[in-house]
């Protein structure tokens, strides 16, 4: 699905990613752990093709195709999908129309024809009841006035409409209640299966309580400095990250 | 070059209702005894007139031939319950206006008010507006024959909303006329008033010199609209002027959509303690377009209110100027008054020029503006473009909100809906990068 290999990144003039190395299977949920400043939202925004970024070194696949030469939108085309950590507020563009004109770019992408309007509709109300998202916010401009959790929730709509292939969720579960975590985790767990793969971006284990994942990972220094199963999660939780740094040195 | 000033005087129509012969006169003395402005004039530094003078706009229309078929598509608005009056080519057109106006409201148009009407609209007509300060409102004034009087009595809430039209259509020969309005709600009325400038499809050979006067009294409510639908050969140049009494509340919406050369004067007046103007607008030249918008809030009394945002798409080669004035006189404390003027150019030949213009005389107020001249939002468009939506399309989208952000809040959803595709419409036909069709 996805492999990274010896990634060098800058975000501005400062180096955060150095020779980061990580590969995803199809149906694999991986969750990248690390402190603040570690190179985990880097990484996101590198992989979907966020500005502000620059590659210096190193090469990504996703399919068999070299991801970072691709433009923002094709790499979505293509099957991937961030849901970002701080969603971007549209006013004026309406969530529905936003939704319905990625919805139409994928379907074209694929020489299908766009859903007609009322199927659209009804799978996007569907969906928002599954985030518990009240289908009146699909009136309202892109996350406009949302609250943290309720844009949180918006991404996972995107997610659960656009079906990608690969979902990175970029500290989806920051700053939400124990309810809204557990919403997040069962609109991720619906959308595992066995040709999707997800990566999930967290500082704390308690997302994992609720989405088991088949790999952890260690992000320090803008490399991965440890893998391992669920029980890396725990021990995490459990010891912190320090000990971590002083195995790597 | 034929001197303007002169020749509109000479084309002054005599046929008015006697009792505005002193108006008229008084206009006539203005005009004759000013300048035509130019380049130099601070009120006119970035609009130039020379497209009104070399169109010799200078013979009233001709005679109302029959009212060409079809008209009506140029100007209704679907959905919307109103009330609907007519003037083509500066003529009132009874087969195209609505029967009956709504309870609580009084039509009357000057040409035919009777004594007690005619004192009604004297006592008030040209009270709002400063010729000195306005010279083509003097010039209206000079030409001034018929007009359109609208009155709510007091304590009289009128729910339908009343569509005034001033459609032109194109003719022979350059015409122009002139279109006046006067507005006044008496204390705690509330209504809705639509002005509609619009036309045929056809090239247009007009100058529409249009005045209105807004008069509100103690908490009275106007819902205003202001819609510039003129195709684009077009020329005009207007005004709006309010008067707002204690407590009342104005609520102005305008849309600039392109002319040869579009000049709207706004001018609120707080005249009264605690009242509250919300001025918002958009304007969309393109081509070799030119808008200008310059308003001016003037606060004069304690304890009053002004939200002002406008917002303008400049596109190809079009041109726009914003002008916003707010200035609080030394009286006037616990001001809240707000400007905001943002712009997008989505083409390198495109031009605008915008300056806020804050005078506080006042120490005990709360003021805010701001100007600015930008691309689009680079993390909005990023973030479109992470959904698969395409660069082009992302453009559009954004552009579209940035004006329709203004839009959906207006509190008629008829209005909305019928605004919303003509702006849709004017970012789908061409490329906001290129200005080029598609």
């Amino acid at each position: 699905m996805l492999s990274i290999r010896d990634l060098y990144a800058n975000a501005g003039d400062t180096e955060i990613l150095k020779g980061l190395n990580l590969e995803i299977g199809p149906g694999e949920v991986h969750a990248i752990m690390g402190t603040n400043g570690s190179g985990k939202s880097t990484l996101s925004h590198v992989l979907a093709g966020r500005t502000g970024y620059e590659v210096t070194g190193g090469e990504v696949r996703f399919l068999n195709q070299d991801l970072l030469s691709l433009a923002t939108e094709d790499r979505a085309r293509e099957g991937l999908f961030l849901a970002f950590q701080y969603p971007v507020e549209i006013p004026g563009v309406s969530n529905m129309e936003f939704l319905k004109a990625a919805v139409d770019a994928l379907a074209a992408h694929r020489g299908e024809e766009p859903p007609d309007a009322v199927s659209f509709m009804k799978r996007a109300r569907e969906v928002s009841a599954m985030v518990d998202l009240d289908p009146n916010f699909l009136k309202r401009g892109v996350n406009e006035g949302f609250s943290g959790g309720e844009k949180k929730r918006n991404e996972l709509m995107q997610m659960l409409l656009l079906e990608p292939k690969l979902a990175i969720m970029d500290e989806t579960d920051s700053g939400l209640d124990i309810d809204a975590l557990k919403v997040v985790a069962d609109g991720v767990n619906a959308f595992r299966r066995e040709d999707r793969s997800v990566v999930l971006i967290t500082h704390y284990q308690r997302l994992l309580n609720h989405i088991e994942p088949d790999f952890v990972h260690v992000l320090a220094g803008g490399r991965i400095v440890k893998s391992g199963d669920k029980s890396l999660a725990l021990e995490l939780e459990d010891k912190g990250y320090s000990w971590i740094d002083e195995e790597v040195a | 070059m034929p001197d303007f000033i002169a020749s509109a005087l000479e084309r002054a129509p005599t046929a008015n209702p006697d009792w505005l012969d002193d108006l008229q006169a008084a206009g006539r003395q203005t005009w004759a005894a000013s300048a035509m402005p130019t380049r130099k004039t601070e009120a006119w530094k970035y609009t130039s007139l020379a497209r009104l003078e070399r169109g010799a706009y200078l013979q009233p229309p001709a005679p109302a031939t029959p009212t060409p078929a079809n008209l009506k598509q140029h100007f209704s608005i679907e959905g919307l319950d109103a009330a609907t009056l007519v003037f083509v080519n500066g003529s009132f057109n009874p087969d195209l206006s609505s029967d009956a106006l709504p309870d609580g409201i009084e039509m009357v148009r000057f040409a035919e008010a009777n004594e007690s009407q005619a004192e009604a609209i004297r006592a008030k007509l040209g009270q709002v507006v400063d010729g000195r300060q306005h010279l083509f409102a003097a010039l209206n004034d000079a030409w001034l024959a018929d007009g359109l009087f609208l009155r709510v009595r007091r304590n009289t809430r009128v729910d339908t909303p009343v569509h005034c039209v001033f459609l032109t259509t194109a003719q022979d020969q350059p015409f122009s006329l002139s279109a006046r309005l006067l507005v006044v709600l008496e204390d705690s009325s509330e209504a809705t008033i639509i002005e509609h400038f619009c036309s045929d499809d056809l090239p247009q050979n007009a100058f529409t010199n249009s005045v209105t006067e807004l008069v509100l009294g103690a908490n009275a409510k106007l819902q205003h609209y202001r819609l510039q639908r003129e195709q684009e050969q077009a020329v005009h140049i207007g005004g709006v002027h309010a008067s707002l009494g204690r407590d009342s509340t104005l609520n102005s919406f305008h849309l600039g959509m392109g002319s040869t050369l579009k000049r709207v004067d706004v001018v609120v007046n707080h005249h009264g303690e605690g009242a509250h103007c919300d001025l918002s607008g958009v304007y969309l030249p393109r081509h070799q377009q030119h808008v200008d918008y310059h308003t001016c809030i003037e606060h004069a009394v304690p304890r009053c209110t002004t939200t002002e945002t406008f917002r303008g798409i400049i596109a190809d080669e079009a041109r726009a100027v914003f002008n916003g004035r707010i200035h609080i006189h030394p009286n006037a404390q616990k001001t809240v008054a707000e400007l905001s003027n943002r712009n997008l150019l989505t083409s390198t030949r495109a031009q605008v020029d915008t300056k806020p213009e804050l005078e506080i005389y006042a120490d005990d107020v709360q003021c805010a503006h701001g100007a600015t001249v930008a691309r689009l939002d680079e993390q909005a468009m990023n973030y479109l473009q992470s959904r698969g939506i395409g660069t082009r399309q992302a453009e559009v989208m954004l552009s579209f909100g940035f004006i329709n952000e203004l839009v959906e809040r207006l509190p008629d959803e008829a209005m909305v809906e019928f605004l919303r595709p003509q702006l849709a419409s004017l970012f789908g036909r061409q490329s906001l990068v290129t200005g080029r069709p598609e």
